[in-house]
């Protein structure tokens, strides 16, 4: 008797450890939504998919370039990281000392965070796919005609360093992901899908609609403006621009 | 396990010398000729000058100027390891286009508006570009519709273009590799319905080691900076 219990004990602290190496992750049901700049201003479909409750920490990261030394702040190579690239660390492997392990980790490109989800067998979320999950509160899956819910993203917008706080230190949305406001900005896989740059102005598709930040505060609803801000930072990165309060989490689709 | 040792040991240095094997190789194909070619067509393993004219020696291409160095750098667009189908079936990476300037752009064959500019604008650069230089330079057209752009329906296009000659290059790659390239070029482009994106109009030229040397932005621009530049690039 004795034997299967410490079998069972065993077996769950690997599993403990599994899960915890293998960060949470919960399924989003599809669905269909209409995104602030989607495919002809139209109902997008979602397929479902599972997210990471929280995003990508420091800890996690950390774990990631010890095993892929390539992405060691001395070793990635140029064409996929800036010069801010884990610019806060102490050394290729070592944290700084006011950073938390469980902040979530910052100041990382497109190519990393694209790379880091591929080694989880994961992949970045798409514009869409992030969207339908943060258009929700703690009670509703699209909050966005709330004023509450905007008045709590565009209050973050205006608190400095929120990216110092801990995973899981924000709200609990209606599919139990963490963070996806009030921490830190994050990567996607196809933010390059907005057309929100100075060159697109010469662009034939152009949209003037977007080109206007005082257009959008004037838009009926304050949600257009919060989701504005997204999309304006998203048009405005380069993948392999890194910024301190731009991180990422991952997902993975449903089989 | 000191036999195991002693094994990783031998495999080791047999990958070494392998290694140096091969750029002994590919130095040995450098070649001099005189600018003039006083002496016909003559080559020469060293510089230095024209036993007739006294000019130096140039350095020429064999085939093409820059197969020299192995290695690539930081910066170099080879450094991405996407698989892509050329127009005529082929499967390649990007390293593979290593050794000639390569002028880039990205495209859609089903466009209407932008591309048929695009297109032309590449058309008209490579026009420009001196004769002699034109085994150096590699257009390439890579599709941003990986899904309808197949290598025949390239191939089609190159025809149609009259582009289907040796100096261009046409992709088609997968969905997530053509969002990574179009990232490095710092393209922008969206697909808004089924047969049609949006998309940033850019063209850029890499020297022979794929490093980025300059890019046009917008559409039916003053092309003189870029062939300038590709002028250049080839004679670094």
């Amino acid at each position: 008797m004795k034997t299967i219990l410490r079998l069972a004990i065993c077996i769950l602290f690997i599993n403990s450890i599994y899960t915890n190496c293998q960060s949470k992750m919960v399924l989003i049901k599809g669905g269909e939504y209409i995104p602030l700049y989607g495919r002809d201003s139209m109902k997008v479909s979602i397929n479902s998919f599972h997210m990471d409750v929280y995003p990508v920490t420091n800890k996690e990261y950390l774990a990631f370039v010890k095993k892929y030394p390539k992405w060691q702040r001395s070793k990635a190579i140029k064409l996929f990281v800036d010069k801010s690239y884990l610019r806060a660390w102490k050394s290729d492997t070592l944290l700084n000392s006011n950073q938390k392990p469980n902040s979530p980790i910052t100041n990382v490109s497109w190519f990393a965070a694209k790379n880091y989800c591929e080694c989880q067998g994961k992949r970045l979320p798409t514009v869409d796919e992030w969207e339908y999950v943060a258009m929700a509160d703690q009670k509703m899956p699209d909050a966005r005609k709330l004023k509450t819910y905007n008045e709590f993203i565009l209050s973050w917008y205006e608190k400095p360093k929120t990216y110092n706080q801990t995973i899981g230190s924000t709200f609990k949305n209606y599919w139990k992901v963490y963070d996806l406001h009030g921490l830190v900005w994050e990567w996607t896989s196809d933010f390059n899908s907005v057309l929100i740059s100075g060159e697109s102005r010469k662009d034939v598709d152009t949209d003037n609609d977007l080109f206007c930040g005082s257009a959008a505060v004037n838009a009926t609803d304050l949600m257009n403006y919060a989701a504005f801000m997204r999309y304006a930072i998203r048009g405005s990165l380069k993948a392999k621009y890194t910024m301190k309060n731009l991180g990422f989490r991952c997902v993975k689709d449903d089989k | 396990m000191k036999p195991i040792k002693y094994i990783l040991c031998l495999f080791t240095l047999i990958m070494l010398v392998s290694c140096a094997d091969k750029k002994a190789k590919e130095t040995a194909k450098v070649e001099y000729q005189c600018p003039m070619k006083c002496q016909g067509e003559k080559t020469f393993a060293k510089a230095g000058s024209c036993a007739v004219c006294k000019m130096d020696l140039r350095l020429i291409s064999k085939p093409s100027k820059k197969t020299l160095s192995a290695g690539f750098s930081d910066e170099s667009i080879f450094n991405l390891t996407s698989k892509w189908n050329t127009e005529e079936g082929k499967e390649i990476t990007l390293k593979e286009l290593k050794g000639k300037t390569l002028v880039f752009v990205m495209i859609y064959t089903t466009c209407k508006a932008a591309c048929p500019r695009l297109v032309a604008d590449m058309r008209n650069i490579e026009s420009k570009i001196p004769s002699e230089l034109k085994k150096d330079v590699n257009y390439v057209l890579v599709s941003i519709d990986p899904e309808n752009d197949t290598p025949n329906r390239l191939k089609q296009f190159a025809k149609e273009n009259y582009m289907d000659g040796d100096e261009w290059t046409f992709l088609q790659g997968s969905e997530s590799g053509v969002r990574e390239f179009a990232n490095v070029l710092a393209v922008k482009y969206k697909q808004i319905s089924p047969i049609d994106f949006s998309h940033s109009n850019i063209i850029s030229v890499f020297n022979s080691q794929g490093e980025l040397v300059h890019q046009q932005e917008g559409l039916g621009v003053d092309n003189k900076e870029t062939i300038k530049k590709i002028i250049e690039t080839v004679d670094n």
